[in-house]
């Protein structure tokens, strides 16, 4: 079911922020995936070079049910984006983990991500 | 990600079910319900090809019984339930004094003096009120709102009535559509109607919420060998917009009429007096300002429930009531209302999706037809 990556932080979104290098990757969680069911669509909103705010909608993503908004988890400037994703939205769905979708450079320090145990705690809170 | 049950959230008879297979369940018309078990797509296409059983327990069902039933239900109406045998059903509209749409039913004559509707579980309380008055200002028929003594699962798929008939129901497979009868499947006594929701052929059928659960899995057992799997609310959604049937609170409701919707076949202006009538004349008389279409987005971007559609010169004139990836057609599909002038199969126009306009083109429907 839902499982977690230890080498990553986490949003209540259901989004992961990896770090690498001093930029942040970022995708969505197992359970993000499931929730949405089958992607069919993934719509970045920025572009290299474009500043986000923390917690500010960067893109959308879209299944056959639904759609759901994609969240900056920090501060900074985008460096890169995952263009891949234009025509191969199902990687999301085949491996959620490698899929990032926008590369950041924080312009301080993150805040408010869970780490791994956090977010595991969360996803339990909301097994019922 | 979606809202948590209520207090007052209802449970359907098979929830255990539900459960057990592992059904995602969400809030829907005061009901807890599955939106999917394995997947959405896959429950799709499994009815496209073999089979699916749905639970629609939440619908309602309300009777009408006496000398006076038939009146009654032919006034509420727009169709002509004069034209009804036993055993036949029929698809309809009813109607406010304004005439647009309280409801879409299917009425059941099972007998002379014996009448069952069927309506949307969203709208039961506003239909048991109208029905229980028109009932109440005519003499001669009894009305029982019997939707909490009433279980309704539905069977749908190419190989729906094979399924009943290894169950005790071979005998359906000689029903006609939108005709109806009773049987015995799986040791439960039921009413099954040859209805659907899907675009396929297939079965719905009802029976006492006691013997829900022993038809479910007996259906379940029966036909896991020819494909038949648990489909839940999203894959009946994605079946009933490419086969472009309506979804109240969608494509019809209390701003809509039957003729701008394309529902004219279920409006007999000419079948004497019911509600709505004179101003369904006047709005047959006057033209239509606007059309239900059914529409292709010919980019990648998908059109949602609520989407503006907008003209050549951009200005927004009209909106999408329905829009998905349609997983049989292969393509991003919507419905929604355009003016008359732009409603001609082959008008491009353009949807805002969220901000991003997307390229459309009105087609033909239904968007799928079952071979």
């Amino acid at each position: 079911m839902s499982d977690v990556k230890t080498d990553r932080s986490y949003t209540k979104d259901h989004e992961w922020a990896l770090s690498e290098g001093g930029t942040l990757k970022v995708g969505i969680t197992r359970y993000a995936v499931e929730q949405l069911g089958d992607i069919t669509l993934v719509n970045l909103d920025v572009k290299a070079g474009d500043t986000v705010d923390s917690g500010k909608a960067f893109g959308t993503i879209e299944s056959v049910k639904t759609l759901s908004d994609l969240f900056s988890p920090v501060a900074g400037k985008v460096v890169a984006v995952n263009t891949s994703l234009d025509d191969r939205p199902e990687l999301v769905n085949e491996d959620c983990w490698a899929a990032w979708m926008v590369e950041i450079e924080p312009s301080g320090e993150a805040e408010g991500l869970l780490d791994a145990a956090a977010y595991e705690a969360l996803l339990a809170s909301l097994d019922h | 990600m979606s809202d948590a049950p209520s207090a007052t959230t209802k449970q359907s008879p098979l929830h255990e079910a539900h459960l057990a297979a592992k059904g995602r369940m969400v809030p829907f018309a005061g009901y807890e319900l599955p939106v999917q078990y394995a997947g959405l797509v896959a429950e799709h296409t499994a009815v496209r090809t073999a089979a699916g059983l749905f639970d629609v327990s939440h619908m309602g069902e309300l009777e009408l019984r006496g000398p006076g039933a038939l009146g009654v239900v032919d006034r509420v109406v727009t169709n002509d339930a004069k034209k009804l045998v036993d055993g036949q059903a029929m698809y309809t509209c009813s109607c406010n004094e304004r005439g647009t749409i309280l409801d879409d039913l299917i009425v059941y004559r099972k007998g002379a003096e014996e009448w069952l509707v069927v309506c949307n579980a969203s709208n039961r309380e506003k239909m048991v009120a109208h029905f229980a008055a028109e009932a109440a200002r005519s003499s001669g028929c009894d009305f029982v709102d019997a939707s909490d003594r009433t279980a309704l699962v539905a069977l749908q798929g190419p190989k729906a009535l094979s399924i009943a008939g290894r169950i005790g129901g071979e005998a359906l497979a000689a029903l006609g559509s939108f005709h109806f009868a009773e049987a015995t499947l799986g040791g439960v006594k039921v009413l099954a109607s040859r209805t659907g929701y899907t675009g396929e052929d297939g079965l719905e059928i009802f029976c006492a919420p006691e013997g829900a659960m022993q038809l479910w899995n007996a259906l379940l057992e029966a036909g896991a060998p020819l494909g038949l799997v648990p489909a839940g609310l999203g894959a009946r959604d994605t079946l009933r917009l490419e086969a472009r049937l309506s979804l109240y609170g969608n494509e019809i409701d209390e701003t809509t009429n039957p003729l701008e919707a394309g529902l004219a076949w279920v409006v007999k202006l000419d079948k004497g007096d019911f509600i709505g009538r004179d101003a369904l004349v006047a709005v047959k008389q006057a033209g239509l300002a606007r059309k239900l279409v059914g529409f292709e987005v010919t980019g990648k971007q998908i059109a949602r429930h609520g989407y503006p559609l907008l003209d050549a010169s951009g200005e927004v004139v009209g909106q999408c009531t329905s829009g998905s990836p349609a997983p049989t057609v292969g393509k991003n599909i919507g419905l929604g209302y355009l003016p008359a002038a732009l409603a001609a199969i082959g008008t491009g126009f353009a949807v805002d999706c969220r901000g991003r306009k997307a390229e459309a083109v009105v087609v033909k429907t239904p968007f799928y037809k079952a071979s």
